[in-house]
Order: structure tokens, then sequence, then C-alpha cells
């Protein structure tokens, strides 16, 4: 088996191959996204998987991009929330966090965006301790929660 | 600093082999937090080996003539919270739902838990208390290791540099299990005190392992004695003579210390009233199970 | 009737003042696009970090930097001989030095700053850096601190400010007097964008343009220029995206060493800080330690306050003089008290700096208080609402600064409406459908048979906006060109969404929809800080004030162009109607072809320093609020599920009633973590939970369903009627939240300990301790 370099190397980001060259030794994932790819929606808040600002989906599932190791995330589908753009749920969930008021600094929004997305693909209708245990990972210091229970309350409906 | 992505068990320990100097990356869900910290610098001497393309390690498999489950070590805690854990091993899929958050069940591993073995790690009481086996495969063969013989302190254990952990068997017992857990917040929480409590009905036997008072996983011998002689194993309620001598005796055996996340005072009352709730509720499980 | 009157009815403006518009950024913010400042970067940009002290107090006796210069793509290694201005900078005392030079006073404060090529040869740069210290024992007890005897930390002492508040008769004694003593951990503002900054410097050499995530982009520029030598207008400061602040922002942090480091290398130069030095490098709320004895005549009337604060203000001022002054006026609460002997202490410690936090000292007085009514209304027979209604402050009271209240004083309706609202309906632990509806929560301790639930109230004062004496003022300019209205402010947008409530103020005053915002910077003048809940009354008494100044002249406009006396008109809507409200034309065709400007700066009516015994009308305005907390609690592991909150708060005016309900349910989280879980712990000095695996805040699943209520009485003194809402949202929750705990320990003993449950964050092991027997 062949090593994969760990300076330079292939992604898969939002569908499309993207070239990393003179990451970090060991740089996450996040940093990678960030600062090589140029893809900042993606946030860091915390760098151990508390705060989930830095939330991705690899291979279709919700994962703290801080806790990957960018490099062994070769040949996996690594998708951001600027890759969620045009996703009828993700639109249905940005749609409904602006109007239920559920952004004030928006720093951990798009984090929000991206666990949301994969509640609500997973279950139509979730109850609001579903809602509670499928968000546990995503911190937020303005809103205090509220207004996101009822932005997702509103996307699950559909409701605008 | 290359990665290794392995696809295969074998590959896997030719890695390490070729590589004396390597780390083995499973969820990442620890390593990465000391990489992003810098309390631990990937050199580029260190040859990266991610486990999470080995699908042989993904891979759970139920043996019911012998009775038990076997783990692959890179089973993730979401998969442990859901069927069948939560029939055939509750404990587990029980801690496994407390573990960190979506995000870090969706990559933690149990494997990963072993090999970190931090007192607090979550998956360890259960493992402890269903008197699991540990899978380790190095270049001498495989060996299998009863778990309280795995863990030997604090983050140590037998696991060998040239051993890579690939499964745990997990006996699956008739009777009552459990896990509880105490931490601060509802969700997303390090435990400061844990209990894991397992009514084995077929062996009348109870088994009781406290996390996060001592430097490893803690069994509790005479608490688990007590507990199986004044067990109402036919049916009924527990006594309360007996409950207060499981408390005192587990109290007794929590080796608990002060730090920001408790004081040991806490912790040592904590794990006593989690224990005694836990036989009531064994009880009152058992009782229901042998009545219909 | 002139040519110009039209035939249809004024029509109503879209966006305007009252209406839950959302915010003009939130499109960008959910879609990932919003700038933070952390997302910023230049052509050629060099990365920055800071060597900080591992030591709560040690003599520096000698620094080596040339092992971190010999590292390749190291650039420069900066220390304080390098800091070509002011040594020091502070927002009421310039006593912080930039980096330290002789001393280092506590653990984390910067030492030297490095610049390199990339963030991981920087880390390597510090650890090569040699600073030789020599270990000197620290002060870390605060009563020590106000010891005489004590060796000085600090070239200015160890009490920052002493602060009595002596009012009416001393000698008062009440029939009925309780006492306590209340302890307030150390609160993080734990904003999720962590500090973050771009500096670019001038081509010349001469300036700096910083983009920086801050509070008061006047104020930092004012301190940076200071530290750089620098005019103040060769350093032009750009807000980049704020991730929350609520204090935290209001010191500065990274701004000097970022500067520094690009006027040394000629480089833009991006800092990040992580969340461990975060932790390390903006000030906290003081930790307080309050001995309360309240006296009250048999009825239950409070007839005298004895008090005594000491705050422990960490190692450097910031604003902590400010903040003893906010916590003994607060000593009263929202409760007429005519007489008073208080004493307080804001001290210097070597333990972290504190400073601005969302509630400014409140916080601490008001848990105190609080706590102190429950005690009395048991004392008294009289149930804790009845305590409070009995003495509740009205307008035209005298505060025991013998300041009057000038301000709408609507507490007993905010008591009223809150015990008013409807208490939860869930059972203990609801249909038992999952985890998340008990104490414990995923980790299953508990079972509904352990729970017992408990209600309790809390109430507060908060003044709002800046006191004793402080030119506080805000600036704002208002463009319209062709119909399109532009407001430009150097008001630091953190969040709390002051970009919703301008935009709205500009149409409901101009009667023209399009408006936009101009870039936040210091090409206009001052906002002053976004703190003390001062913006939507400060900036936004500027905006109003600019763009009625614009509106002025578009009635000029139209004045001439109908020949109507410009006396006569206003806009109602979209339209300019004349003194019979019969519509004249649409703002819109009066300015087409237009381009007015105004610039106007707004006031608040002064205030005066207190005196030596705390009396003067040091404070601005006021406003209030009560809440009350459910909570389920399981007694003997002490674990606590916050079931309800209920609150009414005086709001003056909702100029924007989501973003209001958005600030209410924000701040009880911060006060709710408060009272559960929130505190930095410090063993020697040293932060020993600076992570979020270790400093919980809460999650969604520790949220309770929040019931609000606003209570919208304008207050005259206010630009448009409205008061500040960022911070009482926070201050009484807290104590609200604790009295429930007690109300459920004594109803599962049927007593309660003395003496336990006076701390916050309430641990497990206080609520099991708080057990009257055994």
């Amino acid at each position: 088996m062949t090593p994969t370099d760990h300076r330079d190397f292939t992604l898969s980001v939002n569908g499309n191959r993207v070239q990393v060259t003179h990451a970090a030794p060991g740089a996450s994932l996040l940093d990678v996204l960030r600062e090589q790819v140029g893809l900042t929606g993606t946030k860091g808040a915390c760098e151990e998987g508390e705060c989930g600002s830095c939330s991705v989906l690899l291979d279709g599932e919700l994962t703290c991009s801080c806790l990957v190791m960018a490099a062994t995330s070769v040949g996996r589908s690594i998708i951001t929330v600027e890759g969620l753009e045009g996703d009828p749920v993700t639109e249905r969930v940005q749609a409904a966090l602006v109007d239920a008021g559920a952004v004030q600094c928006g720093f951990c929004t798009p984090g929000f965006v991206v666990a949301a997305t994969d509640l609500l693909r997973r279950e139509q209708s979730p109850s609001t301790t579903t809602v509670q245990e499928a968000l546990a990972g995503n911190l937020c210091r303005c809103t205090g929660y509220g207004r996101i229970v009822e932005a997702v309350r509103l996307a699950s409906r559909g409701e605008r | 600093m290359p990665v290794l992505l392995p696809t295969t068990i074998d590959a896997v320990v030719r890695g390490i082999r070729e590589h004396p100097r390597h780390v083995l990356l499973a969820g990442g869900t620890d390593l990465m937090v000391a990489v992003n910290h810098g309390h631990r610098r990937v050199s580029d001497d260190t040859m990266v080996i991610g486990l999470s393309g080995v699908g042989e390690l993904r891979q759970w498999t139920v043996d019911h003539v012998s009775g038990y489950i076997r783990i692959g070590s890179g089973v993730t805690w979401r998969e442990l919270a859901s069927e069948p854990f939560t029939t055939l091993a509750p404990a587990l899929a029980e801690a496994a739902r407390t573990v960190g958050s979506p995000q870090i069940r969706t990559a933690g591993t149990i494997g990963g838990n072993l090999a970190t073995s931090s007192p607090a790690g979550d998956g360890l009481g259960p493992i402890s208390a269903l008197d699991a086996v540990v899978e380790l495969v190095g270049p001498l063969g495989t060996r299998r290791v009863a778990y309280d013989a795995f863990a030997t302190g604090p983050k140590q254990t037998v696991l060998g540099d040239d051993e890579l952990l690939t499964a745990v068997e997990v006996p699956i017992v008739r009777g009552w299990q459990g896990y509880a857990k105490v931490g601060v917040r509802n969700a997303m929480v390090i435990a400061t005190a844990a209990v894991t409590l397992v009514a084995d009905a077929r062996r009348r036997a109870v088994a009781i392992a406290l996390g996060s008072v001592g430097p490893t996983v803690l069994r509790c011998p005479e608490a688990e004695a007590v507990a199986a002689d004044g067990f109402p194993w036919g049916g009924g309620t527990i006594d309360e003579r007996c409950l207060a001598a499981v408390g005192e005796a587990v109290r007794a055996a929590a080796r608990p210390i002060d730090d920001h996340r408790s004081s040991a005072e806490y912790r040592r009352h904590a794990v006593g009233v989690l224990s005694q709730r836990m036989l009531v509720r064994a009880a009152r499980g058992l009782d229901r199970t042998e009545r219909t | 009737m002139s040519a110009g009157h039209s035939t249809t009815a004024p029509s109503t403006i879209r966006g305007g003042l009252g209406e839950s518009v959302t915010r003009p950024d939130a499109t960008a913010k959910v879609r990932g696009e919003f700038a933070f400042s952390s997302d910023l970067t230049a052509d050629g940009a060099l990365w920055g970090a800071t060597l900080r002290s591992p030591h709560p107090r040690a003599r520096i006796r000698r620094i080596d930097t040339s092992p971190a210069l010999a590292i390749a793509g190291v650039r420069v290694v900066l220390t304080a001989e390098d800091v070509p201005g002011a040594p020091t900078y502070g927002l009421i005392d310039a006593d912080q030095p930039v980096f330290a030079s002789d001393e280092v006073r506590f653990v984390g404060e910067p030492v030297a700053a490095v610049a390199a090529s990339d963030p991981d040869t920087c880390q390597r740069a510090l650890e090569a850096i040699v600073v030789e210290y020599e270990v000197l024992p620290p002060l870390l007890d605060p009563e020590r601190a106000i010891d005489p005897s004590s060796e000085p930390i600090h070239p200015s002492g160890n009490i920052v400010r002493h602060q009595r508040v002596l009012h009416g008769d001393p000698t008062v004694e009440g029939a009925v007097t309780v006492e306590g003593t209340y302890d307030i951990g150390m609160q993080d503002q734990a904003f999720l964008g962590l500090e973050a900054a771009l500096a670019i410097p001038d081509p010349d050499g001469a300036g700096v343009e910083l983009h920086v995530a801050t509070q008061w982009l006047h104020e930092d520029r004012t301190q940076i220029a200071s530290c750089l030598g620098l005019p103040e207008e060769s350093v032009r400061l750009v807000l980049g995206g704020v991730g929350g602040a609520f204090g935290g922002r209001e010191d500065l942090s990274l701004q000097v060493h970022t500067c520094l480091l690009a006027l040394r290398t000629g480089r833009p130069i991006r800092v990040h800080y992580d969340r461990r030095e975060s932790f390390l490098a903006h000030v906290h709320r003081h930790p307080a330690r309050i001995w309360m004895r309240h006296h009250a005549d048999p009825e239950g009337n409070i007839v005298k306050i004895e008090a005594r604060f000491v705050l422990d203000g960490g190692a450097y001022a910031s604003t902590s003089s400010a903040v003893l002054v906010n916590a003994v006026t607060h000593t009263q609460g929202p409760y007429r008290c005519p007489n008073a002997v208080v004493d307080g202490y804001a001290v210097r410690t070597n333990n972290l700096p504190c400073g601005a936090m969302r509630g400014f000292g409140v916080v601490q007085a008001c848990f105190a208080h609080e706590s102190q009514m429950d005690r009395l209304a048991t004392a008294c027979g009289l149930d804790p609402i009845e305590i409070r209604l009995r003495n509740a402050m009205r307008t035209g009271d005298s505060l025991i600064t013998g300041q009057t209240m000038t301000s709408v004083a609507p507490v007993e309706r905010c008591i009223r409406e809150t015990v008013a609202l409807p208490l939860p309906e869930v059972p203990i632990g609801g249909d038992g459908s999952h985890p998340y509806m008990l104490p414990g929560g995923a980790g299953l301790t508990a079972d509904p048979s352990h729970v017992v639930r408990g209600i309790g109230y809390g109430v507060a004062m908060k003044n709002l906006m800046y006191s004793e004496g402080f030119d506080d003022f805000a600036t704002a300019r208002c463009r319209v060109e062709d119909g399109e209205v532009t407001i430009h402010v150097a008001t630091a947008e953190v969040g709390q969404g002051f970009v919703t409530i301008a935009a709205q103020i500009a149409r409901s005053v101009l009667g023209l929809e399009e408006v936009r915002l101009h870039r936040i910077d210091t090409g206009v003048g001052s906002a002053g800080s976004t703190s003390a809940s001062r913006q939507t009354w400060m900036s936004g008494g500027a905006v109003e004030a600019a763009c009625r100044a614009v509106l002025s002249e578009i009635l000029g406009i139209a004045a001439r162009r109908f020949d109507l006396d410009t006396e006569g008109l206003s806009v109602l809507g979209t339209t300019i109607v004349d003194a019979e409200f019969r519509p004249v034309c649409e703002v819109r065709e009066a300015v087409a072809g237009e381009v007015i400007e105004q610039t106007v700066e707004y006031r608040h009516h002064p205030t005066v320093p207190l005196d030596a015994d705390g009396q003067g009308a040091c404070h601005t305005a006021f406003a209030f609020v009560a809440h009350r907390a459910v909570v389920d609690v399981d007694v003997d592991l002490g674990l606590v599920k916050v079931i309800q909150v209920a609150t009414a708060q005086d709001v003056g005016r909702a100029l924007n009633p989501l973003s209001v309900i958005g600030q209410i349910e924000g701040g009880i989280a911060q006060g709710l973590g408060l009272a559960l879980m929130e505190e930095i712990i410090q063993v020697d000095g040293e932060v020993k939970n600076a992570s979020f695996t270790d400093y919980l805040l809460p999650t969604i699943a520790d949220m309770p369903p929040v019931v609000a209520r606003l209570v919208e009485e304008p207050d005259p003194q206010a630009p448009l009627g409205a008061k500040g809402v960022g911070e009482p949202p926070c201050i009484s929750v807290t104590p609200a939240v604790v009295a429930a705990i007690r109300d459920a320990v004594r109803t599962r003993y049927g007593g309660l300990r003395d003496g336990t449950l006076d701390r916050v964050p309430v641990r497990p092991i206080d609520v099991v301790a708080a057990a009257p027997h055994g």
C-alpha cells in the first residue's frame, strides 16, 4: 500500500475534486477547508468537537470537521454548508432560521444548518426532544436556542 | 508524517510492523483534540494509520449459540446506541447514547474508547460489568484479554505498540442491565460519576462497575456480593437494608479524586445513589420480566 | 389644494419601527457567506501569535528571542521593548502592559508576539523564546488584597476602587433582619466567534488598517494609536464580522499586537486565538463575595440595607471601578429603600483580569438582593411575590444614591405579568418518552419519583448607558441619494441586531423603504460602545436624529416645490402630508435627483460621579424585569432541569419584537448558565477549564421554553421610547433558578440548611449539602 502524502492530496469537496498543497502536518479538515480550499462557511470555535460550528457531512454523516485529519479524508465525500446550496431541505432550514429570528451573531449558524439538514433528511417531523438530541452538539451563545427550535419546527412543516 | 489508509486488518498490522513510529487514528475524537491543541505534534517521521476505511473493524456479529456479540473496534457510538445493541447489550447502548454529541457519536468508536482508556470512558463501564473480552492482533497473532486485565491504569492498557485492537466480545446477559451517568449538563458531558449495573438472572450474579471514581473503571466485588445476596431473583422488590449495604459498599470501593469537574466527596456520594437506584430498577425490570 | 396633492391616502411603510423585520445579514449568515473577522485574509498575509506567562506572578529576568528568530519562516519577535508608544493601555486606567516588561501578573499575560509564515511556525517560535522568570508569591485572595499590609502587586496598588454608599439614617434598625453571604463565580462571555483580527499596514508604513471584531471601534483606535505612537487618524478600524461579544470585546486583546506586527513586517497580519487563549485573553465577569443584611418592618417593608461587596478584578483595572459602582448602587434592586450602609471594593489580584460582561456588576448584586428578598419573605411570613410587590420601586422614588428614579418604572407590572403567565403543564418526567425530560438527561440518572419541582422568582433593576459623568454620545450619518438611504454608524454589530433597527428607524422617519447600511468603520464619528444596553437608545437616537435632520431638508424641498409652509409638513408612511394630514407627495418623489447628507451626534442627559458617600445622580436611566423559574430537581444527586422560564420585561417600546425576544431568550440562557454550570475555575491562578469540554455552556437540551411578555410603556426620556433590552434578561433569571432549587429542596425536606445554596453556579454537591440533616 502506498502512503498518501500528508501535505499534498486531493479531496472531494461539494462534489468537486480539490487539490490541497502544503497542508500543515496533522491539519484538520476544518483548517484545510477554511485555509486551503477557501470555504470559510465552516467555522471553528473549540477545535475539540464540543461546539458543532465546524459540522460537515462526511460520506453523508454529520461530523465535526475539526476532529477529522484532512489527509485521512481522501476518497470520502465532504459536503460543507456551501455545498448544501440548492438542497431543498437546507433551503427550508435556512429560510426558517431567517424568518424565526434564529440568527443573531450567526457564527454557529452554518453548523446548525448542516446539523438540522441532517436531522430533517432522516426525520420529517421530529419532536422537540428529538430536535434537542439531534442539535445538542451545536452550541449557540446568542439565542438561547428558542428561535432555533422554532425554526426547525417551521422547516419540518415546510412552513415559511 | 505520511498517511496510510488501509482497508484490511492485515494491511493495518503490516503497516504497524513496517512503521514502528506510527499513530493509529480511528474516530479522531481523542487524537485530533490533542493534535489541534498542540499537545501532540505529529512529526514527519510518524506514519498516521487511518482506520476508518477498514471495513472489518466496522462490523459486528451476534453469536447466539455462544451468547455474545462481537463488536469490531471501529463500530461507532451511533451504531451502538441503536439495535441490536439496545436489546442485546442495553447498558452499552445507554452508555453510547450519552457519549458527546451526534457529531461525536458518528465519529467516535468503541475501539478508541478502549485504547484511550480514560476512567471516564463511557463504554468502559458496560464492557467491564459485562465481563467482555478484548481482541488484540499483533505480529504474533491474535490474543484475547479479559477487560479487567486489559486496563491497567489511567489511560494505560496492555495494548502493545505493535498491536491493533480489533474487537470486543460482549456477552449477552439475560436479566437486567443499565448505565447511569452524572454530568452537570443534560447533554454532551463528560461523566463526573457513572455506574453500570448488570443483574444476571441465569447466574444470579450482580456486576457493578464505577466510572470516573478511580484510575480505571472499578468493579465492586463486595457490593456485588451483597447485592446478589439480597436481590429478589424470584420477583418482588429489594429490601432497604440490602440497598443501604450496597450503597455503603459502593462508596467504600470508590477511589475518587477532586478535580475541576467535581469533588471527590460528590463523586463518592453519586455512585452510591446511582447504584441503589439501579438496583431498584433492576429488581423492577426483572420482576416485570418474570411475570410476562 | 396645490397641484402636488395626490388623491390617494398616505401609504404605510414596510419594514418600519415596531415590525419584526428580519436581519439584513441573516441570509448571508445562514449560507456561511457572512465574513467574520476570522474569515478575513489579504494577499501576502503572515500569521501572528502571542507568548503568554505561565505564572500568576513572576519577575521577568531575561527574554531571549534569538532562538525563535533563527527558525525559518519567523519574521519578527516583539517584546515590551518594541512598543513605540505608550507601554500600557486600558479602558479607564491605562495600567495594562501591551507586553509585560518587568513583571507578569496573571497566567496568560502577553510577554511577546511573533509573526511567521504560518500558524505552525508561529507556535514553534513561541516555544523557542526563552523567558527566565523569578517566580513571586501571587496574591490570589481578594480579602488579602484589601489588607493594607499586603504587598502591592502593581504600582497603582491593590485596591482599584473603594466605594461606600451611605444614605439616610445609618442607625435605623428593622424589626426583622435577614442576612446572608453570597458568592458569584467567574463567568466567561464565551462568544462563539473567537478573537481574530487582520491588520494591513499602509504602503508607506505610516499607518495601519485593522479589521477586528470589537465592541467599540473608536475607543479601540484611541488606545491602539496611543500604544503605536501614531496619530489616531493613522489608525483606521473596520468592524470584522463579530461572533458575539457580551462584554468580552470591550477591552483590547489582540489589537495592538496585530497592528505592531503588521507595521514591523510591512505585511498583513492575521491573529486568531484558539479557545484556550480566548479564555486567558479577554476579561471576565467579576467573581464576587457579597454580604447583605436587610432590615424591614414587621409588614415586610424594607427600612435599611447593609452590604459589603468584594469584587475580584484580577491583575488589571479594566472597567472594575465602573462594575463596582454598578454593584453597590444596585444593592437595593428594584425596591424602595430609605436607608443604606454599603461598602464595596474592587481589588487587584493575580487572577485573570475581570471587566465587562452582560449585566456588569448588577448580576452579582441581584443574586444577593433577590436571595435576600426570599429570606425576608420567609422571616415576615409573606410569599416571595408579596414581599416584592410591597417594596416595588416606582417612578419618582429616591434611590440609595439620592438619585431620583426618573425612568418609567413598571416594576409591579413586570412582577404581576410574570406571575400571571401560565405555569408549565408538563408533569415531572414529561410523558416519559425521552430521557431529556428528567434532570440528568441522557445519563438516565433519575426516575420521576426522585424528582421534586420548585418555583422561584427574581426581579431586577438595571441601569442603561454609561454613568458617573461619562460624556456618552453616538454619531450617525444619514445620506439620501436618489431615494436610497445610507446609514453610516460605527456601532459595533455584535449580533444584537442594531443593523436591523437602524434601517427600521430610517424607514419610519424618512418614509423611504430602500435603506442600506454603510460598512461599520471609523470613517464616521464614534457610536460609543455596544454595551450597557445602550445602542438602541444611543445609536438609535443618533440615527433618528440624523434622519430627522435629513427629513427637514426633504420637507423643505417639498415645501418649495409645492409652495407650502415647511412647518406643517410631516411624513406618514411613505408620503409627505400637510398639517391636515392630506398627502402632498411621496417622499421618494421629493428626493428624486437629490443628495442630502447629515451627520448628528446624540447625547443623553448628563450624569455626575458618586461622591465619597456614594451619593449623586450617577446613572442615566433604568430598565426592569421579572423572572419566574420552574425547575425539576433530583435532590439526592443535585441535578437540575429547568422546565420553564417566564418573564415580563420593561422594554419601553419594542422596536422589533422578534429581536427583543431573541435578546430575552439569549440572556436567559446566559443567566441559566451562571446559575447551574458556568464557572472559570482557577487554582493558584491557573485556569483549569479553559475549554468547551470543561467550561460548560447550556446546550439546546438544557434550555427550557421561555414564555415572555413585553411590558411596553414608552419612556419619554428615550429617543424612540425604547429602552435597552440586552442586559436585563440575564440578570434576575439566575436568582430565580436558584430560588426554585431552594424551593424544591424545601419541598423535599421541609427545610433548608442555613448558608447553603448561596453561591452560583450551584454545583450538584451544593444541592446535596442543602439537606437540613445528615
